[in-house]
């Protein structure tokens, strides 16, 4: 086993001689373009990323991000967040989720307001943690309100399927689980939002594989590059879209060959499949209604879902966002956070109004962690 | 952000847990979504709890350098702060 060899190893994601020398390559490179270059980030890792080391400066006028809706906590509508506090609202019930979710508000109020008036809500590592909450307590309902795209997916497969082989009785799941392509597909179809490339969600490819991107050059005639996370992933990701579009190619390539492959965790999608299935239709925050956007637990596991057992105290009406917030339009490609007239005033990350601005990978989090780009 | 620092496995148990070292930190996650085998010693990128593939060992060393030279500054209890959080992306547990 060879341990870390310093002076060996190459210089690192973030080194500042690599990202001037992958800006000035991007820069020359792009002199070429005939057009200018609006690539959408579809994930929120990236705009972090791209915020944070502040790329867009780095980078010649002609190239633009249009900031895409691949973030879980950012999509998530008002009703299904009701439903969480619903849920969280039944007599001896704990309710678990992960992360940021717990701050984003419903319609009334968000699942923060409600564990401090006393319901037991908890923020979960791992799914897996729902296991011993659920055995600890046999006399309560748990249910797990689970989110993500296609990465967290799997992890609540593999929740469902331990659940099933020991037998655990009181566990049940409320499924939000979204994907990435119909998003995509309904932003471009749309027409109105003008992207000429993607830098494709990586962890999301990890377990989907790259594939799932195959077919958007050819349908819109923008290249897709899968890219990591890193400063450096990100530049190289870029300059291998202005090579693709001067050497007029329209393809999807692959950055982050470190982890990601054409066809992705083949375990993990079956293990999803026995689980789950498209679902009819699910209504993203911003998008709207999108046919087979969501994933649903099959029949036969319904007497783990709680939309259906619980089916009698959830809300069904669709609610939208405050009228002042703009996050549907970002969502879309349309709009950055700071077209939003309440942007940094009335919401902050200590008073959100809406999710991109609670959620760690939002857009409107994002910019104002990190100043206007 | 889901930087994805990879994490060496040092003991895997009879329930398909591996216990990881993760620049020092150890943590136990689920091997239920690898279809490859795992051994000690190999690379894993990690995702709330659960190995999500393996990683070639070494693209996970350079990446490795590269976070060890940013944590290394770093307190114990921030550093594990960091990579708790680390790949947790949309998921943070942080409330
Ligand atoms: S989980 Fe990470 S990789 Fe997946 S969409 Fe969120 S930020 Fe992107
Ligand atoms: S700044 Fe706040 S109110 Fe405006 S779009 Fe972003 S989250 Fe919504």
């Amino acid at each position: 086993m060879s341990e870390l060899q310093l002076k060996d190893l190459y210089d690192g994601f973030r080194n500042p001689d690599v990202i001037k020398a992958l800006a000035k390559a991007i820069t020359d490179e792009a002199k070429n373009l005939k057009k200018p270059l609006n690539i959408m980030e579809v994930c929120g890792g990236h705009t972090h990323t791209i915020m944070k080391y502040g790329l867009k400066q780095l980078l010649p006028q002609n190239i633009d991000f249009i900031h895409g809706p691949g973030c879980p906590v950012c999509i998530m509508p008002k009703e299904r967040i009701d439903h969480a506090i619903a849920l969280a609202q039944m007599e001896d019930t704990i309710l678990l989720t992960l992360g940021d979710m717990i701050r984003v508000p419903g319609s009334k109020s968000s699942l923060a307001v409600e564990r401090a008036n006393g319901c037991d809500i908890r923020a979960l590592y791992s799914p897996l943690d729902a296991i011993q909450i659920a055995l600890d307590n046999p006399d309560k309902k748990v249910v797990f309100f689970a989110i993500g795209f296609e990465t967290t997916t799997p992890m609540t497969a593999a929740l469902l399927e331990q659940v099933e082989k020991q037998g655990i009785a009181n566990l049940y799941f409320h499924i939000n689980h979204v994907l990435v392509p119909p998003a995509v597909d309904a932003i471009m179809a749309d027409g109105q939002a003008k992207i000429n490339a993607f830098i494709g969600p990586a962890h999301v490819s990890v377990i989907s594989g790259a594939k799932i991107y195959q077919p958007l050059p050819e349908k819109y005639g923008a290249p897709v590059v899968v890219s990591g996370f890193e400063p450096i992933d990100v530049l190289q990701s870029i300059l291998m879209i202005v090579r693709q579009k001067n050497e007029e190619r329209c393809e999807m390539e692959i950055q982050y060959s470190r982890s990601v492959t054409l066809e992705g965790n083949i375990k993990a999608q079956v293990m999803i499949a026995k689980f789950m299935e498209p679902r009819e239709h699910f209504r993203w925050r911003g998008i709207g209604d999108m046919p087979d956007s969501a994933l649903v637990l099959r029949e036969q596991y319904t007497a783990y879902d709680a939309e259906k057992i619980f089916a009698d105290i959830l809300p069904t009406e669709p609610i939208d966002d405050h009228k002042l917030c703009i996050c549907g339009t970002i969502l879309k490609g349309l709009a950055k956070p700071n077209d939003c007239q309440v942007f940094g005033t009335a919401c902050t990350p200590n008073t959100p109004m809406g999710s991109c601005m609670v959620s760690s990978e939002g857009a409107c989090n994002a910019y104002y962690r990190y100043g206007e780009i | 952000m889901c930087l994805s620092i990879p994490s060496k496995v040092v003991e895997i148990d009879d329930n398909n847990m591996a216990t990881v070292d993760t620049m020092g930190i150890k943590r136990h996650v689920s091997l239920d979504l690898i279809a490859d085998e795992i051994n000690i010693g190999d690379y894993i990128l990690i995702h709330v709890g659960f190995a999500m593939n393996k990683i070639d060992e070494e693209e996970a060393l350079q990446s490795l350098e590269v976070y060890r030279e940013m944590l290394e500054a770093m307190e114990e209890e921030e550093r594990r702060q960091v990579i708790e959080s680390d790949d947790q992306c949309d998921n943070r547990t942080q409330v």
